[in-house]
């Protein structure tokens, strides 16, 4: 048996012991989740970020939206009541990092898509107060000047690929989408037309009410519009996601 | 401690010595520390008896608390403890939600006329509906439904661009609306967008405009010129199934008339609105919001101002 003495007197073992010890607490926590069933919610209509929507999330992150506010409502009723059904674990399942959060400073935007209009969103983000005069929220006007760089949009769709998120590179990938998601969302998800596909969206959604520019607003707007809305709730009852817990 | 030979009277060291004379004492912990540690391995325990956790296989145990029950299409379920079905037994069965229901139950059963006869139910639909305008409305419509000149509507007024019938709101909410008229700067010259200006501001009574330029205005108006008639009416009076205002009152939406001070200043602002057009968007709430919430709402917005 190993000594209480060796350990002590040899600062590498220490380390590599104590490291094992305190990772106990989050292996028994985390490990089971990927093996017990319904940790992630069979759901339909969950699908991967398009091009267009995914650099608005990496927006998101850089500005530090997330500082205030969260992305997922917990199953209680007066979050119910105010933000709408509560955050399924199927609805993050694409998101890295996720944007769950517990810091509100602002409400939380896991269903704001489709709450507002793109105007008021564009308008909202220039001058929060111009709106909501209480507001405490900063102003991004530079969402609205700065150009939106896509070029690198691949890298990060392969980068992503690589933790697991289904997008496309090969014929059979985009096989295995167009079965999985249908051949709309498919094409949205395969990395080769991934600017095409951009700017596609960009055009027809004309989120930031200047169809002659592409801007980060473009993409901000087009994230926060699809938050929560891939889930059709009304084709589900009432207990229906209770039964995975 | 330098000097083994310091050591106090009765208490142990670990034994181990470093550097010739370094030893570690090997006090006995703490008694309250060491019962509190003891208390929460018994907590621990009971924990995992009463709640789900621990994983067996692809399930876990659930734990004792067996007994979360609520109500799923007329049949009643009994599951073990997690957030979800307590979730679900609060929605059914919390004393807020049964105190909340039995209101929104009488509302939901009444129909708009008795609604907005009532002053209880009135009294209610006030104090809901303020809280959910301000959740859902209030950011575009601002606090009390006022708007914002150029952008959102007042719905305390009596002016309506949809119509203010009780039907008309509660479609509004539902489906959302689409204001749109189309931008004339293709179609106008600098002449003609002045005169049809004066001819809007005319419509008002507003003084200080030209007559004959009002008059050439008119028949731009119409005319197939401007085509303005077709969703303004020829009279100005606005056609509410386009949404398009009616320009013959002192109200405006999109122009800030009263803003200005002169008539030029005035001018400028109608002549803005037909040069650009007017794109803006009311979103649909029929999914987000449940029909008795809708009605609240519609009741809400009715009682505003100047439901019809
Ligand atoms: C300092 C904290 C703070 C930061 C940072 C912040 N917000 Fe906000 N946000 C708020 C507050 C407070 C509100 C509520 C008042 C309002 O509507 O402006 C809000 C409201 C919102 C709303 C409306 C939500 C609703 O349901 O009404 C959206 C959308 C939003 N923020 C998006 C963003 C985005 C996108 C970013 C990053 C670019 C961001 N916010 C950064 C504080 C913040
Ligand atoms: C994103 C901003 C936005 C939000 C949120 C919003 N509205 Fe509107 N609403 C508008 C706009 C813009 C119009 C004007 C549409 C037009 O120009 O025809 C409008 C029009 C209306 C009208 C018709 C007014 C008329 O004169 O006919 C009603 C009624 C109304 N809204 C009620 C509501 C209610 C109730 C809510 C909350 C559930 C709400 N709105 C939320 C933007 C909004
Ligand atoms: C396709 C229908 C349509 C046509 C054609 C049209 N309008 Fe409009 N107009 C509207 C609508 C709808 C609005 C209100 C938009 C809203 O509230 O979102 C409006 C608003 C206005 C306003 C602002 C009123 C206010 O209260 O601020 C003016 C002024 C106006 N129109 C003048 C004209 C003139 C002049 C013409 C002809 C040159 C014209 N419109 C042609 C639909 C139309």
């Amino acid at each position: 048996m190993m000594k209480h003495e060796t350990i002590e007197t040899n600062s590498g073992l220490l380390i590599i012991l104590t490291l094992a010890v305190i990772s106990i607490g989050g292996l028994v926590e985390i490990v089971p989740l990927f093996y017990i069933d319904g940790t992630v919610e069979e759901v339909e209509g969950v699908r991967p970020y398009s091009p267009l929507e995914l650099r608005g999330r990496d927006i998101y992150v850089r500005e530090g939206c997330y500082t205030c506010h969260s992305q997922m409502i917990r199953p209680f009723r007066d979050e119910y009541l105010r933000y709408g059904h509560y955050s399924l674990a199927a609805e993050s399942q694409y998101d890295h990092p996720f944007q769950w959060g517990s810091k509100r400073t602002g409400p939380d935007l896991a269903r704001v898509g489709g709450k507002y209009s793109n105007d008021w969103h564009v308008q909202h983000l220039v001058a929060p107060r111009s709106v909501v005069p209480e507001s405490i929220m900063p102003n991004y006007p530079w969402l609205l000047d700065n150009e939106l760089q896509y070029a690198d949009v691949e890298a990060r769709m392969k980068a992503l690929k690589r933790v697991g998120v289904p997008y496309s590179e090969t014929v059979e990938e985009y096989r295995a989408n167009v079965e999985k998601f249908g051949e709309d969302v498919a094409r949205t998800l395969d990395i080769g037309r991934a600017r095409e596909n951009l700017v596609a969206q960009a055009q027809a959604g004309n989120f930031d009410g200047n169809g002659a520019r592409l801007s980060e607003m473009d993409a901000v707007v087009a994230y926060l519009q699809v938050l929560g809305t891939m889930v059709d709730f009304g084709q589900y009852d009432e207990g229906h996601f209770a039964q995975f817990r | 401690m330098n000097n083994p030979s310091d050591k106090k009277q009765g208490v142990q060291t670990t034994g181990h010595v470093w550097d010739d004379d370094l030893c570690e004492y090997n006090n006995p912990l703490p008694r309250w520390w060491l019962w509190t540690f003891y208390g929460t391995v018994f907590f621990a325990i009971l924990y995992w008896l009463l709640y789900p956790a621990w994983p067996v296989g692809s399930s876990y145990t659930k734990g004792l608390f067996n007994d979360i029950t609520y109500t799923v299409n007329g049949e009643e379920v009994t599951t073990h403890w997690n957030t979800r079905a307590l979730f679900m037994r609060d929605m059914q069965s919390s004393p807020a939600a049964v105190r909340q229901r039995e209101f929104l139950d009488v509302i939901a059963a009444t129909d708009y006329e008795d609604l907005l006869a009532d002053a209880d139910k009135l009294a209610f639909v006030r104090s809901y509906g303020r809280g959910i305008f301000g959740d859902y409305c209030a950011a575009c419509h601002q606090t009390g439904g006022t708007g914002i000149v150029g952008r959102y509507p007042n719905l305390s007024d009596d002016d309506w661009l949809w119509g203010g019938s009780v039907a008309d709101i509660e479609r509004t909410i539902m489906h959302g609306r689409l204001g749109y008229m189309p931008p004339f700067r293709e179609t106008f010259d600098a002449e003609q967008l002045d005169v049809v200006a004066e001819y809007v501001l005319s419509l008002s009574g507003i003084d200080g405009g030209d007559a004959a330029k009002a008059q050439r205005g008119e028949v731009i108006f119409k005319g197939m010129a401007g085509g303005c008639f077709h969703c303004h009416g020829a009279d100005g009076k606005g056609l509410p199934s386009q949404g398009a205002p009616n320009l013959t009152d002192s109200v405006w939406t999109i122009a800030n008339v009263p803003a200005a001070e002169t008539f030029d200043a005035k001018k400028e602002a109608v002549k803005g609105v037909i040069h650009n057009g007017v794109q803006r968007q009311m979103p649909a709430f029929g999914e987000r919001l449940s029909p008795v919430e809708v009605k609240v709402l519609t009741a809400y917005v009715h009682q505003l101002g100047g439901g019809q």
